[in-house]
């Protein structure tokens, strides 16, 4: 191998392996190429569900049928939440930015089974591929929402088989994930790290892992009970067959609560990342915010029934998910306590990635309490399947996972890229994107406690003026995002090149290793004697 | 790893482990025919943990790895458990 080809000092993005153009990269076993490789098929998706939310949102504009009719936004918001959820926010964080950043933070030269990450891809690719092709073949496009919920899931005449397989075999990429992540994280340390010397962002990837191998076989499981269902008219769901529709629910739950915390926790230690480095100062509670990230993992599990208080459980299973719900309240707040005080007298360098990571905490702070109201019985009667419902996963799910990706985006960009972007563009695109989002989503609240139903195309007069100021915010927001993207895939182009390898001062092992990265990472695997945010003050 | 070893399982075990799970099989299907109630699920859901601690113990060779290993799939264990008691909570209440 020449040395203008050395693993040890030449870009992952310019090794000039067996493969080359397109090839070099879709059977590349480089962890980095793969988590881009994610990012890019993310992003685009992205961008079509943003366009369908946008739809639905102008549909909302008016009552009555404005662009479209029922049959289409039941489709529509039917995409747009299987994209969002198993194309985009399930996989999101650790399949990105775990995958390029885990073994760098922890001193690995790769993940522990490299070939099996390049399959997590594939699946990954093969299941989104099967979901799209139930938008062309067959009866017309499925219209149960994401969580194909029983029995309609198996009456419908609509195209329900090949998303629900889709999602099955997406759930296979995401198990192989988990299962690498948790493998690399037990061996492959670089000597003297100990568990309490790993930064924050692994410790929340390998929460979320063991949550990827252990729930995600349950909603496999449940996915092709549906098939099943469909298909032979097993009647395991079927009430008319002796089935109970409610088990749909658990097992559905029992999944699909848990991935929030796949979506989240991995938002959660990107934060924990950016807001000591930006505040100048070592982490408040690193221990606390460590037991509180394996708690959430652990108490997230026995929630699942917050979802179905009005389904028909039992009055003492009711009493007790509420309770476990306001439990795992207890975990997050610590969190969030934890990152106010690291900010508290620290010497706060205004950035980008700054931004995105204070305003995370404000709207997950909205999310978050509002997630009470649900939460708690007798107001989640009220609000249940309304707007407000909307509203709250939209700040949790968009506003957690959101904005801790493009926080962590902006963050980790000049190391990915050895680029960087234009900084007054990104903080404009921010800003309105912030604005928007506010706009969007908070009139739901007042809209679902008005008692406006989600997942109707039509509305009473009565709510016409939040929906104006919510449909008007989805364009402002979707003004930023546009601003965002578009600076952001410049700048990976064009953008002025870097090779400063610590530009905002941090000290995980990242910011240690060439910009961009070597195709090996380390020449050499350094031996760890602080903790990962050691400040010295 | 320096402490990789490779493990054979003698005929004689293998065969007394397929005659275990042999047994265990007929056994929760005779059960099936004692009115038990709810408790019917219970003990196919025993029986089947049983056959899957077997087969995780002899087969995939659990018995003979580090205790770390055991551990880690005792928690796993214990975690479904949970997930199992909590949906059943509901269920023997309705």
């Amino acid at each position: 191998m020449s040395d203008s080809n050395n693993a040890h000092n030449v870009s992952y993005l310019d090794y000039k392996g067996q493969y080359k153009g397109l090839s070099a990269w879709i059977f590349s076993t480089d962890h980095k190429r793969i988590g881009l490789l994610y990012l890019y098929t993310m992003l685009a998706f992205f961008s079509v569900g943003a366009i369908l939310g946008l739809l639905m949102k102008t549909e909302l504009i008016a009552p009555g049928a404005t662009i479209m009719g029922p049959k289409a936004y039941n489709a529509l918001f039917t995409l747009h939440g299987i994209i969002m959820i198993f194309i985009i926010v399930v996989p999101g964080l650790p399949a990105v930015f775990g995958n390029f950043f885990l073994p760098i933070m922890i001193g690995a030269k790769d993940v522990a089974f490299p070939r099996l990450n390049l399959l997590s891809w594939w699946l990954y690719v093969i299941g989104i591929l099967i979901v799209l092709t139930s938008q062309f073949l067959g009866d017309g496009p499925p219209d149960t929402g994401w969580t194909f919920y029983a029995p309609y899931s198996f009456q419908t005449p609509a195209n329900v088989l090949p998303a629900v397989f889709g999602a099955f075999v997406m759930g296979f990429s995401s198990i192989l994930t988990g299962i690498n992540f948790v493998v690399t994280i037990h061996r492959m340390r670089a000597p003297g790290m100990t568990w309490f010397k790993m930064p924050l962002f692994p410790w929340t990837l390998y929460g979320t892992a063991w949550i990827q191998i252990l729930a995600t076989p349950v909603i496999g499981i449940t996915l092709l009970l549906i098939v099943a269902e469909r298909l032979l008219g097993i009647g395991i769901f079927d009430p008319a067959l002796g089935g109970d529709p409610i088990l749909y629910q658990h097992l559905f739950w029992i999944y699909s609560h848990p991935a929030v915390y796949i979506m989240i926790l991995p938002g959660m230690g990107v934060i924990s990342e950016i807001i000591p480095v930006f505040s100048k100062k070592t982490i408040f509670g690193y221990k606390a915010i460590v037991l509180s990230t394996m708690a959430i993992a652990f108490v997230g599990y026995f929630v699942w029934g917050h979802h179905m208080f009005t389904s028909g459980m039992s009055g003492r299973a009711l009493y007790t998910f509420s309770f476990l719900t306001f439990l795992v309240a207890i975990p997050s707040a610590i969190k969030v306590f934890n990152w106010v005080s690291t900010m508290h007298k620290g010497s706060l360098d205004m950035q980008t990635p700054f931004y995105w990571a204070v305003s995370f905490i404000f709207v997950f702070m909205i999310g978050g309490l509002t997630g009470l109201v649900l939460g708690s019985l007798a107001t989640n009667v009220h609000v249940h399947d309304t707007h407000f419902v909307v509203a709250h996963f939209h700040y949790i799910v968009f506003g957690g996972t959101g904005y801790a990706f493009m926080a962590a985006l902006h963050y980790w960009f000049p190391k990915m890229f050895g680029r960087m972007y234009d900084l007054g563009w990104a903080n404009l695109g921010w800003g309105i994107f912030f604005i928007g989002f506010n706009a969007l989503y908070l009139p739901m609240f007042f809209l679902g406690m008005q008692g406006m139903p989600r997942r109707y195309y039509d509305y009473l007069p009565d709510f016409h003026g939040g929906n104006i100021i919510s449909s008007l915010g989805a364009w402002v927001m979707i003004s930023g995002i546009i601003i965002i993207f578009a600076n952001l895939i410049r700048s990976a182009r064009h953008g002025k090149k870097t090779t400063q390898k610590n530009p905002w001062g941090g000290k995980t092992l990242e910011w240690q290793v060439e910009t961009p990265p070597t195709l090996e990472n380390f020449e050499e695997i350094p031996t760890i004697e602080k903790g990962p945010y050691h400040f010295g003050e | 790893m320096s402490q990789e070893t490779t493990h054979i399982v003698s005929y004689k075990t293998q065969i007394f482990v397929l005659l275990a799970l042999l047994v265990l099989t007929a056994i929760s299907v005779a059960i099936t025919r004692i009115e038990m109630g709810p408790f019917n699920t219970a003990a196919a859901l025993l029986i089947a943990s049983i056959k899957a601690s077997i087969v995780l113990a002899w087969f995939m060779h659990l018995k003979f790895e580090s205790r770390f290993f055991t551990v880690m799939v005792a928690a796993v264990f214990i975690l479904f458990l949970l997930v199992i008691l909590v949906t059943f909570f509901d269920y023997s209440y309705r």
